[in-house]
């Protein structure tokens, strides 16, 4: 027998609706869905898009609201010289840091794959540096380059070199900051890199043997090619993260001598949070959010390119 | 445009939460902090002849100096009477020891005796002014004591609660000099409480300048007999000659430590870490003159002065500097130049009062040979009205730095303003203050009239005579000065500042001239002008040009 359907104000078909299975089950996946959806609205859609309303407004700290400038913001960042100077200063850092930190990260793997040190104990240990808060690790990695008691210059100086300046001058700083990011992040490569190398199947290195390949040969042609997903998912992790640097380059060198290693993160935290210019800092940080979307997506393009097994 | 308090308040959090998420991800800040309630057995000590002694708050406060209460509305007698219990007291305050050290006991003191329980949230320098306008544009009223720098009254008196006359005519404020009154006000109304008194000075080694090697050795070199440097050329001149002397091996100065080396200037050279305040008292006499109304940092029709050739000078002077500071220059910042002044680093020294106290303090290995003398000067002074260097009268311009200092104040919106200025009265009692001074790493410096007695300091703190004679000669002479400079008091001081710190470090580390520097600066000033407003810009700095030019 077939009911009149009941309706709520304008004809909604209540009973038709639950009264189709097809239709419960709409209803069911969308209210499952709503949970997700609210916290991706409240945690990323909204921000994204305060963020953007933010940018054609002159919030600042004496204006206090949304009072529109049209791109007058987006015209400033366009001109910012200090801005554009980090951003360029970021990417060869962040490429440096990066390629270093899969080298290192990729011996210790291996070195702890197979090698003597395979045991769970030097496993745990290589994952020391990457489990300290990189902050207080940032104060540690100051106190050893401090120019005049600092344990660096202290060596330097038993060698008969002389000391080096290595916080007050452009080119040394960026190094120690280099060297620190290294240390602290090159674990979490090996970390990665390690998990893919215990998932490898046997079959292909027990064939290159049976073939006759050496050490050097099986690594080149067995287990790099095999290791290319992995490996690029593992350094656009990393890419992505040395891009955003902010605690080392604020607790070793605040940006300087001079604004020699200061980074986009940096100077948009100077902006934003401590000149409480939120206007510039929210377009500031959109840039920089787009124009490293674009970097990175060519460079996994790139990438996942050559790793592609040659004739497939 | 939102209109509604509320809906602000939101919008705000969101922005900061916002800038924080999609900017950092996650970024190291201030922090720290804590709370604190009454505990039972101070106040039952507190009467009349109560001695007031610090040292039973820890170990480094052994040694102190211990003082009777002075009767009077802030003092310790009084106060213990005040019955707080059951209330919070929000006080935002740097981190120790500068300032921060000081309103952590006082707070401590104050919860002890009133019963009240205290809230303090420490915050370094550079997150101060961030965390005060958080607050105050979200509208979260986050705090009933607010410390920060006084240079920063542009931007917050509107939410700083007006001084109740009660508190002004106590005696904790209206001893205070006319020079620091001024700086209290804002168009005629006490917006600040001040518990503290700055001004850059100079501090040198006498067993230098006192010691025939030495001056032989410089007349020589140079032709010139040694004396405590007039002006910034001067001072140059004989920082590089003496680090450079130091270095051959050959001479050291008479009363230097073991084991500490020698260098011809400490200074605070960190850009982001006070250095914009050093910067100001080397650019001061060449580009404050005496004669010129109306305005140093913008002229008349609000055109930033930050490039012009005064501002230059004091650049190019400060950028030699490099060559005869400490080693790791770019990360010295006031602490740094406390500690190493205070432990026989440097020839010469200036900004704040700080580095003096802890020289002359009991423990500090140069404690008789360190004297002080005003800011030196300059022989030559910009005038941007003709657009020509002009040769001062006398043949030196002072242009001493009146450099912002300390301050508190209640917030407008605190529903505990009574108890509020009580901890403020009660932190700058006579007993309190009296003792705050005598410890340098507090940052408590005189500036009240009955501050500047010789016995105080020789016989109460134990200072040198000539030590002691000079700091309050020097003190003393700032009052009397017409020619001072002060902070730029407007909106946006901290925006005016950082692009200044940062043109400033740029030129130190080398990577562009000083007029290129601060040709940049002065692009961005023009920028922060466009961006806060023209008119609001101008308005402010009125009030500030009535300091600058004497008016008040």
């Amino acid at each position: 027998m077939a009911t009149s359907p009941t309706t709520i104000g304008r004809n909604f078909p209540v009973v038709n609706f639950l009264e189709n299975g097809h239709g419960v089950t709409k209803l069911y996946g969308r209210l499952f869905l709503m949970p997700g959806l609210w916290t991706l609205i409240a945690i990323i859609i909204f921000p994204l898009f305060f963020t953007i309303a933010l940018s054609f407004s002159n919030w600042s700290v004496a204006n206090a609201g949304f009072d529109w400038v049209g791109g007058r913001n987006w015209s400033a960042m366009t001109e910012n010289g200090r801005f554009w100077s980090s951003m360029v200063r970021l990417l060869p850092f962040a490429f440096l840091t990066v390629v270093i930190q899969y080298v290192l990260g990729f011996a210790i793997a291996m070195f702890s794959w197979k090698g003597i040190a395979s045991g769970r104990f030097f496993r745990v240990l290589w994952l020391i540096p990457m489990m300290t808060t990189p902050v207080v690790m940032s104060v540690v990695w100051k106190s050893i380059f401090q120019e005049t008691v600092g344990p660096v210059n202290f060596v330097l100086t038993a060698l008969g070199v002389s000391p080096i300046a290595w916080l007050s001058s452009s080119t040394p700083a960026m190094f120690a900051i280099i060297v620190a990011e290294v240390w602290q992040w090159t674990p979490f490569m090996f970390l990665l890199l390690l998990a893919g190398l215990l998932s490898l199947p046997k079959e292909p290195f027990l064939a290159a043997s049976i073939d006759g390949a050496g050490p050097v040969r099986t690594f080149f042609k067995v287990t790099l090619p095999m290791m290319a997903p992995v490996s690029i998912g593992a350094i656009i992790i990393r890419l992505i993260e040395a891009s955003k640097i902010f605690d080392t380059i604020y607790a070793m060198t605040i940006g300087g001598p001079g604004s020699s290693t200061e980074s986009p993160s940096y100077y948009i935290y100077i902006t934003g949070l401590r000149n409480f210019d939120l206007a510039n800092g929210a377009t500031l940080s959109l840039t920089y959010l787009i124009f490293f979307i674009i970097v990175l997506t060519v460079i996994a393009q790139v990438l996942g390119r050559l790793a592609k097994p040659k004739g497939s | 445009m939102f209109q509604s308090r509320k809906m602000r308040a939101g919008l705000g959090l969101f922005a900061v939460a916002t800038a924080s998420a999609f900017v950092l991800g996650a970024c190291a800040g201030g922090g720290g902090g804590g709370a604190a309630g009454p505990e039972a057995g101070v106040k039952e000590g507190v009467g009349p002849g109560y001695v007031v002694d610090y040292s039973k708050y820890g170990a480094d406060y052994a040694g102190t100096v211990t003082v009777v209460d002075t009767p009077g509305p802030c003092s310790w007698e009084e106060m213990s009477e005040k019955d707080y219990s059951g209330q919070t007291l929000r006080i935002l305050a740097h981190v120790p020891p500068n300032m921060g050290e000081p309103a952590n006991l006082h707070a401590e003191q104050f919860g002890e005796i009133t019963g009240a329980t205290i809230e303090v949230n420490n915050v370094s320098f550079g997150d101060l002014f961030a965390e005060q306008q958080r607050t105050f544009q979200t509208g979260v009223n986050a705090y009933d004591v607010i410390f920060g720098g006084s240079h920063w009254i542009g931007d917050f008196q509107e939410h700083y609660a007006t001084v109740p006359d009660e508190y002004v005519n106590n005696t904790e404020i209206s001893e205070n000099t006319d020079l620091v009154k001024s700086i209290a006000k804002w168009n005629g109304e006490t917006k600040l409480y001040k518990i503290d008194a700055d001004r850059h000075y100079l501090k040198y080694r006498t067993d230098v300048y006192n010691d025939p090697e030495a001056q032989a050795a410089y007349k020589e070199a140079t032709g010139n007999d040694l004396a405590v440097p007039t002006t910034w050329t001067e001072y140059n001149s004989h920082a590089s000659f003496f680090a450079d002397l130091y270095q051959t091996g050959t001479w050291a100065p008479v009363n230097q430590p073991d084991g500490v080396d020698f260098y011809g200037s400490v200074e605070i050279m960190a850009r982001d870490n006070l250095m914009f305040s050093a910067f100001i008292s080397r650019v001061g006499p060449y580009a404050k003159h005496p004669d010129v109304k109306g305005g140093f940092w913008f002229d008349e029709n609000l055109v930033p002065q930050v490039n012009n050739p005064g501002f230059v000078q004091g650049l190019t002077d400060f950028v030699e500097a490099v060559d005869f500071v400490p080693p790791g220059y770019s990360s010295f910042g006031l602490a740094e130049e406390i500690t190493s002044f205070g432990k026989g680093e440097g020839l010469l020294s200036y900004t704040w009062d700080d580095a003096m106290v802890q020289a002359n303090q009991a423990d500090s290995p140069i404690r008789t040979s360190v004297s002080a003398a005003v800011l030196p000067g300059a022989e030559k002074v910009w005038n941007r009205t003709t657009g020509e260097w002009d040769t001062p009268e006398g043949g030196v311009n002072y242009a001493p730095y009146i450099s912002w200092g300390w301050t508190s104040a209640v917030t407008a919106a605190s529903p505990s303003q009574k108890m509020a200025f009580d901890y403020l009265c009660f932190f700058g009692n006579k007993a309190n203050h009296t003792i705050d001074m005598t410890i340098g790493r507090f940052g408590v410096n005189p500036g009240r009239v009955g501050d500047f007695e010789l016995d105080f300091w020789t016989d109460t703190v134990g200072w040198d005579q000539a030590a002691a004679s000079t700091f309050i000669d020097t003190m003393l002479a700032y009052e009397e000065n017409t020619n001072r400079v002060f902070d730029l008091r407007v909106p946006g001081n901290g925006e005016f500042y950082s692009a200044m710190a940062n043109g400033v470090a740029e030129a130190l580390a080398g990577q562009k001239s000083p007029q290129e520097a601060l040709d940049d600066v002065a692009v961005e000033w023009e920028a922060i002008i466009e961006r806060i407003g023209r008119d609001t810009i101008a308005e402010a700095y009125e009030a500030g040009i009535r300091l600058e030019d004497n008016l008040d």
